[in-house]
């Protein structure tokens, strides 16, 4: 069953088109992430499915049925946002109840689910206290608490962990693989963390300017990308781009190499000039300069390399992608 | 919260200059207040000497109090100001809540067309108002004051409060929309308390100069039964003779109602920017 299905959205504020032709589906129980560079359009998709912002043209389903005309809170979704947007007077267990009450439950059936979604995310301690008295992850636990108890079909989360401390983010973005694990519900997740894209997702959208430029599981993606824009987006540090040029003379195509698969060896391809080195412990990359062309080499394990050095990096025919010159991938 | 410097000698510095300039505003209404406990004489004697038990004298209020319905006027003026600042707070919020959230066609012109009042004094145009006011048959009616002066206050609140309500995080809003709360409620119960102290600003602004009015009522509702408090306090002041002691005594109970608006306000003030400070 398709959780969520978008047909040709489009979305238009005024002359400007921030979203063009999306088509989507989601699969019951998927856990997809939208990444994208910071503008592309990502939060107002996600603000057309929750039906906060009405779609210029296009359809929306979200359980097999077309919500197009149903208000937000009538589709069956929750959503966590970016800043938490807690209820300032109410607390915490008001927060997570506000909805049920809303939608008339019965106290007993709301007070239950409080309490499981409390349990699930260790808030029984702060279950009376008002959002200001608590820290920034423990509101944000309290957000996806929110969303829990309302048991939606699709939850949507608009940068849940972008005003978190790195070690917070960790531990919340594995409470969030868990909470997936346990509850089995489809999840919508924007980022642009590439990081939470690779370790959450089981189907990453990437989009660029209002666009879809591919949809596909994580190590598709990284593996196969269709484009020069979505290989240069995933993976850290990212691939490197260079003229074919330098490698075979007459070329005109783009080279592209993650930075992993370059590697040191006296006959390599490229002559290099080391400007930077950066020692990681476990990996060592290594910036240089070809000709005027940057490129960024990963070398596993500890090498002492001086800045000014001259070096010669050789890469596998296999590893190498090639784009034309508008960025599409030629196989 | 960041600790500032706390130099003592500025400290005492920015204390003194408060302090000093506390004295001189309060200086008028102390004095006010201390003559309108002396004879007539004493006043003119003595202007700034405290009343002692030769100058003391209660002759004042007591003339005020005898003389017309001061209890009305000052009921008259309690209401025509409580309920316009109601009336303001209320479609000033409303008005400013939705120039700031919703799209529509028209909205900048509106909020432009809006915040011309502000420009333009609303007096300039009385003699068409009490041309309407005639018409509606609410010449001398509080109904005319509190009409007047919600439309006086319109412009200014609306422009403070469309400016504060935008400030409001989108997330919020969006996030109750969600649960399934309604636009009025979102309004109400979100919003409303959020932009306290913008309100609590408008209605400080607008207090004063309503309750000093004299324009207004001595045009729109003369007659005995809806006279305010500045307007019956003029009988004390005559073209030839003024009763003193009467206008003294009327002045320092016109404080009084004020300041205590004005301490219920304030308190929100002041909650508002802390509560800000310490995001
Ligand atoms: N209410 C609006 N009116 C006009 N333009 C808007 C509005 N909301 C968003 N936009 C524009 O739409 C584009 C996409 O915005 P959006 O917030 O979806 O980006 P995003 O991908 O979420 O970015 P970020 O990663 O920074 O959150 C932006 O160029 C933005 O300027
Ligand atoms: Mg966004």
């Amino acid at each position: 069953m398709t959780a969520l299905k978008l047909t040709n959205v489009n979305k238009s504020f005024g002359e400007v088109q921030v979203l063009q032709d999306i088509n989507l589906e989601v699969e019951e129980g998927e856990f997809v992430v939208f990444v994208g560079p910071s503008g592309c359009g990502k939060s107002t998709l996600l603000r057309v499915i929750a039906g906060l912002e009405d779609a210029t043209s296009g359809e929306v389903t979200i359980d097999e049925q077309v919500v197009n005309q149903t208000p937000p809170s009538k589709r069956g979704i929750a959503m966590v946002f970016q800043t938490y947007a807690l209820y300032p007077h109410l607390n915490v267990r008001g927060n997570m109840s506000l909805a049920l009450k809303q939608d008339k439950q019965p106290k007993a059936v709301i007070e239950e689910r409080v309490a499981t979604a409390s349990r699930m995310l260790n808030l029984e301690p702060y279950i009376d206290r008002y959002p200001s008295e608590l820290s920034g992850g423990q509101r944000q636990r309290v957000a996806i608490g929110r969303a829990i108890v309302r048991e939606p079909k699709l939850f949507l989360f608009d940068e849940p962990l972008s005003n978190l401390d790195a070690a917070l983010r960790m531990n919340t973005r594995i409470e969030i693989a868990n909470l997936h694990r346990q509850l089995g519900t489809s999840m919508i997740y924007v980022t642009h963390d590439q990081t939470e894209a690779m370790t959450l997702a089981d189907k990453i959208v990437v989009l660029r300017h209002g666009q879809v430029e591919q949809i596909g599981s994580p190590m598709e993606l990284y593996n196969n990308p269709t484009n020069q824009f979505v290989a240069g987006f995933l993976g850290s540090p990212s691939m490197n781009f260079f003229p074919a040029g330098l490698v075979h003379a007459g070329d005109d195509r783009t080279i592209g190499v993650r930075p992993e698969n370059l590697y040191l060896t006296d006959d390599g391809v490229l002559d290099a000039e080391v400007s930077h080195v950066e020692q990681l412990g476990a990996d060592t990359n290594v910036v240089a300069q070809v000709d005027d062309h940057q490129i960024t080499v990963r070398l596993f394990g500890q090498h002492f390399i001086e800045e000014g050095q001259n070096l010669r990096f050789g890469f596998k025919p296999e590893n190498a992608y090639h784009f034309d010159r508008d960025g599409l991938r030629l196989r | 919260m960041h600790k500032a410097r706390t130099n003592p000698f500025n400290t005492m510095g920015m204390h003194g200059a408060l302090i000093l300039y506390t004295l001189i505003a309060l200086f008028p209404v102390f004095v006010i207040l201390i003559n309108s406990f002396k004879a007539r004489k004493a006043i003119f004697r003595e202007p700034l000497a405290l009343p002692d038990s030769d100058s003391f004298s209660l002759i004042g209020y007591q003339t005020v109090m005898r003389q017309g319905d001061f209890f009305l006027y000052f009921q008259n003026s309690m209401i025509v100001t409580v309920a316009s600042l109601f009336f303001i707070l209320l479609f000033g919020a409303m008005a400013a809540y939705a120039l700031a959230e919703y799209r529509f066609k028209g909205n900048l012109l509106m909020g432009l067309y809006l915040a011309l009042g502000i420009m333009i004094p609303i007096r300039i145009g009385t003699v068409a108002i009490l041309e309407m006011m005639v018409a509606t048959g609410l010449v001398n009616t509080l109904w005319a004051l509190i009409l007047v002066y919600t439309a006086q206050g319109l412009p200014l609140a609306v422009f403070i409060l469309s400016e504060f309500m935008r400030q409001v995080s989108d997330d919020l809003k969006n996030a109750g929309r969600i649960d399934g709360l309604s636009e009025y409620t979102i309004f109400f119960r979100l919003v409303l308390p959020l932009v306290r102290p913008a309100m609590a600003t408008v209605a400080v602004f607008n207090m004063i100069p309503i309750w000093n009015d004299l324009w207004f009522p001595l045009i729109l509702a003369p007659a005995e039964k809806t006279k305010t408090l500045t307007l019956g306090s003029q009988v004390f002041i005559g073209q030839f003779v003024t009763d003193w002691n009467a206008v003294l005594s009327a002045l320092s109970m016109a404080i009084l109602p004020v300041l205590i608006l004005y301490v219920i306000f304030s308190r929100q003030l002041i909650r508002g920017i802390t509560s800000g400070a310490v995001k």
